[in-house]
């Protein structure tokens, strides 16, 4: 058998019907940022349906590997596909939402605004958003029960509130893969309680939802399947499989605050567990 | 000349109707290309646009010359534009590939392009017959200078960035909102980025001639950045943007028509200054004579508050207040004894009580004595439940003493969000028979017992 290094005869596009059902396949992807490498050999297999916890310590590669999922971030080597397709095809099928802080909240916008351009992808050049656009908007606010924020300039929104807007911004796209960039960062405690429902929710619709996440505490709690990341792929499987003291001290090194953390979670998570 | 004057303000003369018609269709352009380029935070890009045009109008200025031809402006402008474009692009590719700080880009592309343009007009200067006269007004802007074709030519181009705009509006909101959405839904970023820069070369090169290229970087940042002081939402800023700068341009363009000397880049600069400053006191949203109003009218407000709530501590505390809405004036207490409680003169009770009085909360008797009306009674127990919610709030949850509590709860009653407090009612309301919860510090008005009138002080 020859070695699983990169044969140069790859087809870009696997068509086979199971490759089409993986939400999100990433093949022996390796990013670099100017000669630092960010991410090696990255190869992962999401399954359909699944609320993925993405989880690694700082400057382990968790927004890069959600940012060249969506091409923003070249690649050096590798291939990713979703549902079986190159980025490009698939687009439609795709929400990301970004780091809270990536954008200046003092734009002159409403919230609404904001979440009708989740709807920009769909419109395409120069058409304008109409009622139908307006429509699906405020229906995405309701559900994170912020539709009574709706005309309110954004910079008056607490971070909570902004959050929110951006997974509303998410839902309006009507994907069926989510990518969420640490959408809990320095939100409040209902806010938390809001996208953990929402998550849920759209798991429940049969969506793959993908969240950068820092808490070790809560990620037996919200997730149901674990990625460990730093630099490489440390560990990527069901929660039950994956959630190990082993496999967190590989991920975090020899960082024990941490590491104590993760073990109080663990056995908060399930007493009757074996280790 | 007064005569002269007089007929540039009423526009009776038909060269400065046509100039001004031109600087003003480039004012608006301006103001509507400054908008999206201070939301995308590239300011300076203009900056470094503008400069860089200096060395292509000099090439063909120098062109011209040794080659005998007649100066022309579309060529000169043609000239500007490449080397502007050139200029923007060098920003762009240097932050990208080179990986130089977006700041030390601008920096270096200004100066340089600039420092080639100052070195080719000291060629044309040295040159035999050649003199930089026309290329002054390249610099400084002089549209005495403009003839009918170079109107028509500006009018054209600063209608075409109109049309950009208006076209791609949706597009550069999401740009310059978020550009990582942008990319995701598959937009071309790069491809946009280049878009506005197009523009901005564009009204820099209209505006060579009107602004001169060293102050048209004004005109695109000056009526944006005011404009952002009128409106939260940008079909408003837009539109203030491009009122700003068209009104600037005009009555800079009149006023440099009237003053001989004056260069008009220079006065349709200082009329957007002057515009700015006044957008910076009076606009609407930000201005900060409303902030100032804004902050003066809660002032007074806390100030009523605290003055409520001390009356209703004090009747309560002698047992002259319940919880049955009363149907006229409470006892009487002395301003004295409100101002003991406060750490205020009875001056200032009595300014605030004055104030309450003509709200009709308050009634203030002979002798200054206070009483709470009923309406006055209902606002008083709600900002009293208020503060002692919050009051119990931090007694509960940071370990602290009563008076601290009662500190913090008087920063913050005032800037609660109606939610909240219903989250701490709920918290925090023993029976719902009692929507005031018990004070954690009773009052003992100073020189009384609990249970005496709070007069006995006065006699």
């Amino acid at each position: 058998m020859t070695s699983a290094s990169g044969s140069p005869t790859r087809p870009d596009t696997d068509s086979s019907p199971s490759a089409a059902s993986i939400p999100l396949a990433v093949r022996d992807v390796t990013v670099a940022y100017h000669r630092k490498p960010v991410l090696w050999n990255v190869t992962l297999d999401v399954p359909a349906g699944s609320l993925v916890g993405l989880v690694g310590p700082n400057g382990a590669g968790k927004s890069t590997l959600l940012k060249t999922v969506v091409d923003m971030v070249p690649r050096i080597s590798g291939q990713v596909l979703i549902f079986g397709k190159p980025y490009a095809a698939s687009r439609q099928r795709l929400a990301y939402v970004p780091q809270r802080e990536s954008v200046d909240w003092d734009f002159p916008a409403t919230a609404l605004d904001v979440v009708l351009m989740g709807t920009y992808g769909r419109l395409g050049w120069f058409r304008r958003v109409g009622s139908t656009e307006r429509e699906q908007a405020l229906e995405a606010l309701a559900k994170m029960e912020i539709d009574h924020l709706a005309t309110r300039q954004i910079s008056q929104l607490s971070g909570g509130q902004q959050q929110r807007t951006f997974l509303a911004r998410a839902l309006v796209q009507q994907a069926d893969l989510y990518l969420m960039d640490e959408p809990f960062a320095a939100v409040d405690a209902a806010t938390e309680k809001a996208i953990v429902q929402l998550m849920r929710q759209l798991q429940a619709a049969g969506k793959t939802i993908i969240v950068v996440h820092h808490d070790l505490h809560t990620v037996p709690e919200y997730f149901d399947y674990l990625v460990l990341l730093n630099l490489r792929l440390v560990a990527a499987g069901p929660m039950a499989q994956v959630f190990s003291d082993k496999n967190l001290q590989k991920t975090y090194g020899g960082k024990l605050t941490l590491l104590e953390e993760a073990g109080e979670a663990m056995r908060r998570r399930d007493p009757r567990a074996t280790p | 000349m007064n005569d002269w004057w007089w007929r540039a303000i009423t526009l009776s003369d038909y060269n400065t109707r046509v100039v001004l018609c031109g600087t003003i269709l480039l004012g608006i352009a301006a103001g509507l290309t400054g908008v999206y380029l201070l939301l995308r935070k590239r300011a300076l890009l203009g900056d470094a646009i503008s400069h860089a045009t200096l060395p292509g109008v000099a090439t063909i200025f120098l062109w011209s010359i040794m080659a005998g031809y007649p100066k022309s402006l579309s060529l000169l402008l043609l000239g500007a534009a490449v080397s502007g474009s050139l200029g923007g692009l060098s920003v762009l590719a240097l932050r990208h590939w080179v990986r130089v700080r977006e700041d030390a880009a601008l920096g270096i592309v200004l100066s340089v392009f600039f420092g080639a343009g100052v070195a080719l007009i000291g060629i044309v200067l040295r040159l035999p017959g050649g003199n930089a006269a026309g290329l002054e007004s390249f610099i400084y802007g002089k549209t005495a200078s403009m003839t009918l074709a170079d109107v028509w030519l500006s009018g054209g181009l600063a209608l075409g960035v109109w049309l950009v705009i208006a076209l791609f509006s949706k597009e550069f909101t999401l740009l310059c909102f978020d550009a990582q959405l942008a990319a995701s839904q598959g937009w071309p970023v790069v491809s946009l980025d280049l878009l506005l820069v197009a523009l901005v070369v564009t009204v820099t090169i209209v505006g060579l001639q009107a602004v001169g290229l060293i102050l048209v970087i004004a005109l695109l940042i000056v009526p944006a950045a005011a404009a952002r002081f009128w409106s939260h939402k940008l079909r408003w800023i837009l539109s203030a943007s491009a009122i700003i700068g068209g009104a600037s341009a005009a009555i800079g363009t009149l006023a440099s028509a009237s003053f001989e000397k004056l260069p008009s880049g220079a006065s349709i600069v200082l009329v957007a200054c002057g515009f700015f400053m006044i957008s910076f006191v009076f606009g609407r949203e930000r201005g900060c004579w409303w902030m100032l109003l804004h902050t003066a009218r809660l002032k007074r407000q806390q100030q009523q508050h605290h003055l409520l709530r001390t009356l209703y501590e004090l009747l309560e505390a002698t047992g002259q207040i319940d919880d049955t809405p009363p149907n006229r004036p409470s006892g009487l207490v002395s301003a004295m004894a409100v101002a003991n409680q406060r750490v205020w003169n009875q001056r200032e009770v009595q300014r605030v009580a004055r104030q309450l009085q003509q709200l009709g909360l308050v009634a203030v008797r002979p002798n200054s004595y206070l009483q709470l009306t009923p309406r006055g009674w209902v606002i008083a127990r709600r900002v009293v439940r208020e503060h002692r919610l919050l009051e119990l709030y931090f007694l509960n949850n940071l370990a602290g003493s009563e008076g601290d509590a009662d500190r913090g709860a008087d920063y913050l009653e005032h800037s609660l969000a109606p939610e909240l407090l219903w989250e701490l009612d709920g918290r925090f309301r023993d029976s719902d028979s009692d929507p005031v919860p018990a004070s954690p510090h009773p009052l003992h008005p100073r020189g009384t017992v609990p249970g005496t009138s709070i007069d006995s002080e006065k006699s």
